[in-house]
């Protein structure tokens, strides 16, 4: 292993780390977002919005978010969406990513005991206030952990964004490949760096499951 | 009954599961101040029954009034909502399973409703959460979550709960049958002090003795239908119906 290669080159992979970070928080703020309108739409009193939510869900999972990439991307000047590689990595990954969470939001509201909702309601409270004070706070506890999982999954998933030439830590990579003829080396350095970033949210997710945890 | 108009009416209650018909044609009247006991094996309806009378689960044919009004209301959904939320805030319920919030404290638990509802203020849903777990002997408990209590205390904080919407009726649901047997009593002190204080009841109960000395009417149901009725002494002591007998033979001894 070359260890002088990696010293001379890792502040440039350090750089593109940050553009991996931006992408991944963007994508994420974008996917809680998709998510929870996912879920309010998929829980709905009305049918058409049930059926508009668990059609996201299922067209979005039952395609590789690479194919996704590609169509927003190379696709959408056809149809008159020019976006910025940058741009396409954010909504493309976000609205991916904002499928799983949807169901993971619907999965910890559907999981908080249907008691506390009759208790609730016998006590007057509307379908909205028994939402907003009695099940998401349960709800927001028990989708910590799961959304966590998302959340890695969405870490990693920016590395699909080389594909459209965002310069984040994976093309760079590949482009330091190129005029180093290093694979192992450079692969092996961005793989390091990954790691870190996902091992510090990991510790961030922990902290927060365990301060929201019910006494 | 006399000719005294009904506090709680429940007309023609009919209720079904697709073919499975759970509620046949139910009549009950209750006046002010009457504690009426459901009895009768699971699956009779019993249940079923007691959650009509709040709309939780509705009846697919018949009527339900408190006093003057009528809670079952077929209605627009936002007009519903806002009936049925005003009539449950004059029925109180009690679960099996007690359902307080886990996320909330007792004092919490108690003043949510009062001040989302009657928009009262912190230091009046203070006071009125003190008073209400004063008269269920779960004073120094206030600060407590509902995991730090054990499951008689649950059920009394639930109790003062559903009190503090100042109910005019209160609903049972087998109060004490998730309970360890030694702490039921403290539950039936608590439902025996509102019985003194001449609320009316409707408890859907397995304590045959409980039953018989808190309650002035008894209702034995079995298979959807109301088999016998009338006071304690006589469904407990002298019932005429061979199911009632059968079914009080069990329980009695048992």
């Amino acid at each position: 292993m070359d260890f002088d290669l990696i010293l001379r080159v890792y502040p440039y992979f350090l750089e593109a780390a940050l553009v991996t970070i931006q992408l991944a928080v963007l994508s994420i703020i974008l996917g809680l977002a998709c998510g929870a309108l996912g879920a309010y739409a998929r829980l709905s009193r009305w049918a058409s919005l049930r059926f508009a939510g668990a059609t996201y869900v299922s067209v979005i999972r039952g395609t590789p978010a690479l194919i996704q990439l590609f169509i927003l991307y190379f696709g959408g000047p056809q149809i008159g969406i020019q976006l910025d590689a940058f741009e396409a990595g954010v909504i493309g990954l976000g609205v991916n990513i904002g499928a799983y969470m949807t169901e993971t939001i619907r999965g910890a509201i559907i999981a908080v005991d249907k008691g506390q909702i009759e208790a609730s309601r016998t006590l007057g409270m509307g379908g909205w206030q028994t939402m907003r004070y009695v099940i998401l706070p349960q709800a927001a506890r028990l989708m910590i952990r799961p959304l966590g999982v998302n959340i890695n999954a969405q870490i990693k998933g920016t590395a699909l964004v080389a594909a459209i030439s965002v310069v984040e830590l994976t093309y760079t990579a590949q482009r330091y490949i190129g005029s180093t003829y290093k694979p192992f080396e450079m692969f092996f350095l961005a793989g390091i760096i990954y790691m870190v970033i996902i091992y510090i949210t990991g510790l961030g997710i922990n902290w927060l499951d365990r301060r929201a945890q019910i006494k | 009954m006399t000719n005294e108009q009904p506090f709680i009416d429940v007309r023609h209650a009919q209720k079904s599961y697709g073919t499975l018909e759970v509620l046949k044609d139910i009549s009950l009247q209750v006046s002010k101040g009457q504690i009426v006991a459901i009895i009768g094996p699971s699956g009779s309806g019993k249940s079923t029954l007691l959650r009509a009378i709040n709309d939780l689960d509705p009846l697919t044919g018949g009527e339900i009034w408190l006093e003057d009004k009528q809670v079952n209301k077929d209605l627009p959904h936002r007009q519903y909502e806002k009936h049925i939320n005003k009539v449950r805030q004059e029925i109180g319920m009690v679960f099996q399973h007690f359902n307080l919030f886990p996320h909330l404290t007792v004092r919490e638990n108690i003043t949510l409703a009062p001040k989302m509802l009657k928009g009262i203020s912190d230091k009046d849903a203070d006071k009125l959460a003190e008073e209400q777990l004063a008269k269920v002997g779960m004073s120094e408990r206030i600060d407590y979550y509902p995991s730090q209590l054990s499951g008689g205390q649950k059920q009394r904080v639930a109790i003062a709960r559903a009190l503090a919407m100042k109910p005019k009726v209160m609903l049972f649901d087998e109060a004490t049958s998730a309970l360890d047997p030694e702490l039921v009593e403290e539950v039936n002190l608590v439902m025996k002090a509102l019985a003194e204080e001449h609320m009316t009841m409707i408890i859907v109960t397995h304590e045959m003795g409980f039953a018989e000395s808190v309650c002035d009417r008894v209702l034995f149901m079995d298979e959807g239908v109301v088999v016998e009725e009338g006071p304690p002494e006589i469904i407990f002591k002298n019932p005429k119906n061979e199911r009632t007998q059968n079914f009080l033979r069990k329980h009695l001894n048992g």
